[in-house]
């Protein structure tokens, strides 16, 4: 057998879930059989262990019920206070998730994690707190019971007879990071139970008598043992995947299949409980056919509620329509690449035809994938949520007037057809008769159609039949006629109402994708914000009847309120902003805050996120469509990547306003240089040849020409200074950087004033060690040039000028000294001021740019520039500059092949 | 300090302002030299082919194109040496003439010494037999030997390694004139190499700790800021 080479994505993925792992704080389940193994006890002595070692953690919520042992273990552990929520005339207690998220401990305490919230928490289940809590990077304790996971739930139900309806999804169990097992011997549980050792929730007293019978307590323990043993089995194999071993094949993954049946849940729950066992995808599908289309609201409801389980249990969910459930399913599996297909075997019953006739159409259409047949379980349904029994009594009054209608047609025919008699044949009658079936199946669909056909072969017979206006027949041969007709008529009626049907269906699914088409194209052609807004709003709002309102970050990621507009959804911007900070759906429909009239769908573009969309439907179940949510989740997207661009478009044209503002600055720049020394140039060397000609006769005027050069050279060095100052100013430097030795730079520095430095002794300490700097040479240069002649110019010829370099870790430090009167003390930083001077209107030259520009240089080098004052008097300034990673050099291969000392 | 030059020479001006112009000319003449005008580019390549001047001093910014081209286009059949004029401004326009082929460079504004040190310079450089290369060349307290390739200052040998000698035979080969650090660093180590200036900078701060008496303040290997080194015999 070769060894398989492990897929490179599987490894990044792993990769990935080991960042993510490591952002996330740690969850420590604390798991036992039932109520009473001591699991709250054991929590609190690992956290006291923890707290010794130093570990800061916090208490957020433990149930102790007045068990003085459990509570003496709270000692000396910080407890968040609760929150209090007024529900109707009570208040109750709750974790407090946004205080604990406040407090930000290393690890958190919170017991029962199958716990409901009050109504009006941000999420209706504690489990999903907890979550929130891990996502912040926060570590968590928490207890459950094997009943409350909810693939166990049912068999728990149906061991003890028992069905508790708080479940946490057990995602959150097989992600845990660590789950110890609280057990205890059946016989000391029920010790303690007599004891009152036992804290027992107020339920009727006779089903906890059945609950703690000792058969339960065995078969819980059990379960509990086993599914943690499961864990650890599965542990194991992800163990010996990641050590190399192959991937999952796709051929194991599961396709459930459910139909309108009740105890369709359970279904979902054993294939739940099989793909975890068998580690594999799986896909819930139903297949809406028109007879299901057909179905009362709330048993349809009973199917999104179905699939919204799926979804929780961590399936992929899709709802199909179409005509035939075997076809539209072999087409699913194929398209995904699921290789078993899971449907549920109903007791043998009405529907027994049915399913026997799917399994067979499915093994005759796809003899490749494996069908398992599951036995479905009919015992007890949840209860239906409340909001599931407001019957649509609005769709009622139309159904009426439709059949009514059906009736006044048929008489209408019968007494048309009346007066015919005469003239037509009875069959022509009855062609008549197919007609008005014809008819009412076109308009009014199905139901009213056999309402016609059966209501038209009696009419028939009345009226037109010997006897006339009697329901027996002369002929037994008219039996046969109305067995035709009545056969004729309900198969056209059926056929028109399925043609009908399919006509709907394709009509509606051409309205999506053209609503789709439509704004896809609208968001092409939008160049703004704003554009972007009004577009998916309208696009939204008509597309599924809702209210709709886009909300946009500002530059720090908040997510401002929106002005209060009519016809707009009333926004909550606290859910908003927690649904773009979290990237996940919240509101109307989900699990955070689901009593919201409003669903939040953040915008995920490719970059980051890019805003909220706030859906308010008129009617709160048409967002719970699976459809609908993910036709929802597509504009969203669209949405979202239309923002990203429109963002795009924005910084694009930025850029280049810049790149052309940088263009035309530097060109009148150069422009403006070019006009301002061309000038000077003749000035300096036309006084400079006259100079050589006045020298010649020796001209009393010499030196007044020796003043006009001296003052054009420093009217060109101001020109110089200005330009420098404007290009540093208007942001529009460039840097041209490369590796200079400061040595070159104070010695070129030094050389080109060497004429008044020729007053001064200088004293060069500059470090022989020192690193190349990675600057633009050209403008440091200028920097120590500035330096130098302030020195020069404040200070009494023949006093010492200094420069003193050292590199001081990752920073080179310069500074430059002078022996003169040093500067205005209090005023240090002030000297780099545009315009501003030590002394003011002295008779020194210059404009006071020069300190200006060194420091505008050195800041574009990430540097720091600061005077002051030596101790022993006289100015300093010194410059920090920040050292990079000197580049690799060749080392120069030091042969002999020049002689040091040869002949 | 001004030693007249000993031959008249043919100057062409190629420059577009007429003070520069004519301060330039009258700066020449009064040296003896002929000098001829031009005030566009294409003039000035028609008066570089009829007048065959031995030296050119170009300004870079003309009105009809760049200097740039006037250098390639004359370097095409001519070696007449070449003197740029330009403004600070403009170093990237400065470093690409001379890599083009011109000789050396003024900044805007220069006086009449400058410019006369340097066209004095220039043509000290090509009135040399290019065979006359002396076999000792002395500068400051050091002596090169070039049959024995030995380097001696105050009589003493220096060791200098193979690319310092490299170096150092490449900038003291033309005294004077500027040498960019495209052209020292393609001459010294090769044409893969000119993107790497420091390698340059650690090799001429090496050549100067051990030939220059204070190597922070260079007599002999000068610093052009952003544009390369020039050797002077001082």
């Amino acid at each position: 057998m070769s060894v398989q080479r492990p897929d490179p994505d599987h490894w990044l993925n792993l990769i990935k879930e080991e960042e993510i792992r490591a952002q996330r704080g740690r969850l420590k389940i604390f798991f036992g059989a039932s109520a009473g193994v001591g699991k709250t006890y054991a929590m609190l002595q690992a956290a006291q262990r923890l707290r010794e070692q130093g570990i800061d953690v916090v208490v957020g919520l433990v149930e102790t019920h007045g068990r003085q042992e459990t509570a003496a273990l709270l000692d000396g552990l910080e407890q968040l206070p609760l929150k209090e929520i007024p529900y109707r005339d009570k208040t109750l207690r709750e974790f407090d998730l946004d205080g604990a998220l406040a407090r930000r401990p290393a690890l958190i305490l919170v017991d029962e994690l199958a716990h409901s919230n009050a109504p009006g928490s941000r999420h209706p289940k504690r489990w999903q707190d907890v979550r929130e809590l891990l996502d912040a990077g926060i570590d968590v304790f928490t207890t459950i019971n094997v009943q409350h996971l909810e693939s166990l739930n049912d068999v728990v139900g149906g061991l003890t007879g028992i069905r508790v309806w708080e479940t946490v999804t057990d995602r959150i169990f097989d992600q845990a990071d660590e789950v110890v097992l609280v057990d205890l011997p059946p016989d000391e549980l029920l010790q303690r139970l007599k004891e009152g050792k036992v804290y027992l929730p107020d339920q009727a007293e006779r089903a906890i008598e059945n609950f703690f019978r000792k058969g339960n307590l065995i078969a819980l323990r059990e379960l509990a043992l086993r599914r943690t043993a499961d864990r650890v089995d599965e542990q194991m194999e992800r163990y010996q995947r990641q050590a190399g071993g192959p991937p999952l094949s796709t051929r194991d993954a599961l396709l459930v299949c459910i139909g309108p049946k009740p105890g369709e849940d359970a279904l979902v729950r054993v294939a739940s409980r099989l793909a975890g066992k068998l580690d594999c995808e799986w896909h819930v599908l139903y297949v809406e056919t028109p007879a299901l289309q057909r179905l009362p609201a709330d048993r349809r409801r009973l199917i999104l509620d179905t699939l919204h389980l799926a979804q929780e249990l961590g399936a992929t969910t899709a709802t199909q329509a179409a005509d035939d459930i075997a076809a539209a399913i072999v087409a699913y599996a194929r398209e995904h690449r699921l290789g078993q297909i899971v449907i549920g075997r109903s007791r043998p019953q009405c529907w027994r035809i049915f399913r026997r006739a799917l399994a067979g159409l499915l093994a005759r259409m796809a003899p490749e994938l494996d069908l398992l047949a599951l036995a479905r379980d009919e015992a007890p349904q949840r209860p239906l949520q409340q909001s599931a029994s407001a019957r649509d009594s609005v769709e009622f009054t139309p159904v009426l007037r439709a059949y009514g209608m059906t009736l006044l047609i048929c008489l209408t025919t019968a007494l048309a057809a009346t007066p015919l008699l005469a003239y037509l044949d009875l069959a022509n009658i009855i062609m008549l008769f197919l007609l008005a079936v014809v008819g009412v199946a076109v308009r009014y669909g199905r139901g009213p159609a056999v309402l016609a056909a059966i209501v038209n072969v009696v009419a028939f017979d009345l009226c037109f039949v010997p006897p006339r206006f009697s329901l027996a027949v002369q002929d037994w041969q008219y039996l046969l006629t109305f067995a035709v007709m009545l056969t004729v008529g309900l198969v056209i009626g059926q056929l028109t109402a399925r043609f009908r049907y399919q006509a709907y269906v394709a009509g509606a699914r051409e309205q999506r994708i053209r609503h789709l088409y439509e704004m896809a194209r609208d968001l092409s052609g939008a160049l703004a914000v704003e554009q972007v807004a009004d577009i998916s709003e309208r696009c939204t709002e008509t597309t599924f009847r809702v209210k709709a309102r886009l909300l946009l970050p500002d530059e720090r990621d908040h997510l401002p309120p929106p002005p209060v507009r009519v016809g707009k959804p009333k926004v909550d911007s606290a859910i908003a902003q927690w649904s773009f900070d979290h990237n996940v759906p919240a509101g109307l429909g989900t699990d955070t805050l689901p009593g919201s009239s409003v669903l939040y769908l953040p915008l995920k573009a490719p970059l980051r996120m890019r805003g909220v969309l706030a859906v308010a439907p008129e009617r709160r179940h048409w967002l719970l469509i699976p459809e609908q949510r993910r036709l929802l989740d597509t504009f969203g997207a669209l949405i979202a990547i239309a923002l990203e661009r429109v963002h795009f478009v924005t910084v694009a044209r930025d850029t280049l306003v810049k790149i052309e503002g940088e263009r035309q600055r530097n060109s009148l720049l150069a422009a403006l240089s070019h006009d301002l020394r061309t000038p000077l140039t003749g000035l300096i060397g036309l006084a400079e040849t006259l100079a050589l000609d006045l020298a010649a006769e020796d001209s009393p005027h010499q030196d007044a020409l020796a003043e006009i050069r001296e003052q054009a050279v420093r009217m060109a060095l101001l020109a110089d200074n200005l330009l420098d100052m404007a290009k540093l100013q208007t942001g529009g430097i460039r840097l041209r950087k490369d590796w200079q030795s400061l040595e070159e730079v104070v010695g070129s520095a030094l050389r080109l004033l060497e004429q008044p430095l020729r007053s001064h002794p200088v004293r060069l300490a500059l470090d022989p060690k020192l690193p190349l700097l990675y600057c633009d040479g050209v403008l440091m240069e200028r920097v120590m040039v500035n330096l130098l002649e302030n020195a020069t110019k404040y200070t009494l010829p023949g006093t010492v000028i200094g420069i003193t370099a050292t590199a001081v870790a990752d920073w080179l430090q310069v500074e430059v000294w002078d022996e003169g009167p040093g500067l205005p003390a209090g005023q240090e930083q002030e000297l780099f001021i545009k315009f501003n001077r030590g002394q003011s209107e002295s008779a020194t030259p210059g404009v006071g740019l020069g300190l200006a520009i060194c420091q505008a240089v050195v800041e574009a080098h990430g540097g720091r520039i600061q005077a002051a004052n030596r101790p022993g008097g006289g100015a300093s300034f010194i410059m920090t500059l920040p050292l990079e990673k000197s580049p690799a050099i060749e080392a120069d291969r030091d042969e002999p092949d020049v002689p040091s000392s040869t002949t | 300090m001004t030693t007249p030059l000993t031959s008249q020479l043919t100057v062409l001006i190629v420059e577009d302002e007429r003070t520069i112009r004519r301060f330039v000319r009258s700066a020449l003449e009064r040296e003896g030299h002929r000098v001829h005008e031009a005030d566009t580019l294409q003039q000035g390549l028609v008066e570089a082919g009829t007048r065959q001047p031995q030296l050119v001093i170009l300004d870079l910014g003309l009105p009809d194109g760049n200097g740039m081209d006037f250098i390639r286009d004359l370097r095409a059949w001519s070696q007449t040496p070449i003197l740029v004029l330009s403004a600070r401004v403009e170093e990237d326009d400065k470093v690409g003439a001379l890599d083009a082929g011109a000789d050396d460079y003024l900044i805007k504004p220069f006086g009449v010494a400058e410019l006369l040190a340097r066209v004095r310079a220039v043509l000290r450089r090509h009135t040399t037999p290019s065979d006359g290369k002396a076999a000792v060349l002395s500068f400051g307290d050091v002596q090169v030997d070039w049959a024995h390739r030995q380097v001696t200052r105050d009589g003493q040998p220096v060791h200098l390694t193979p690319i310092e000698f490299r170096l150092l035979a490449a900038l003291v080969a033309q005294p004077g004139k500027v040498l960019t650090h495209r052209q020292l660093l393609s001459e010294v180590w090769g044409p893969a190499y000119v993107e790497r200036g420091h390698y340059l900078r650690i090799f001429m701060s090496q050549l100067r700790q051990k030939l220059e008496a204070d190597p922070a303040r260079p007599r002999h290997f000068l610093t052009e800021m952003g544009v390369g080194y020039r050797f002077v015999i001082g």
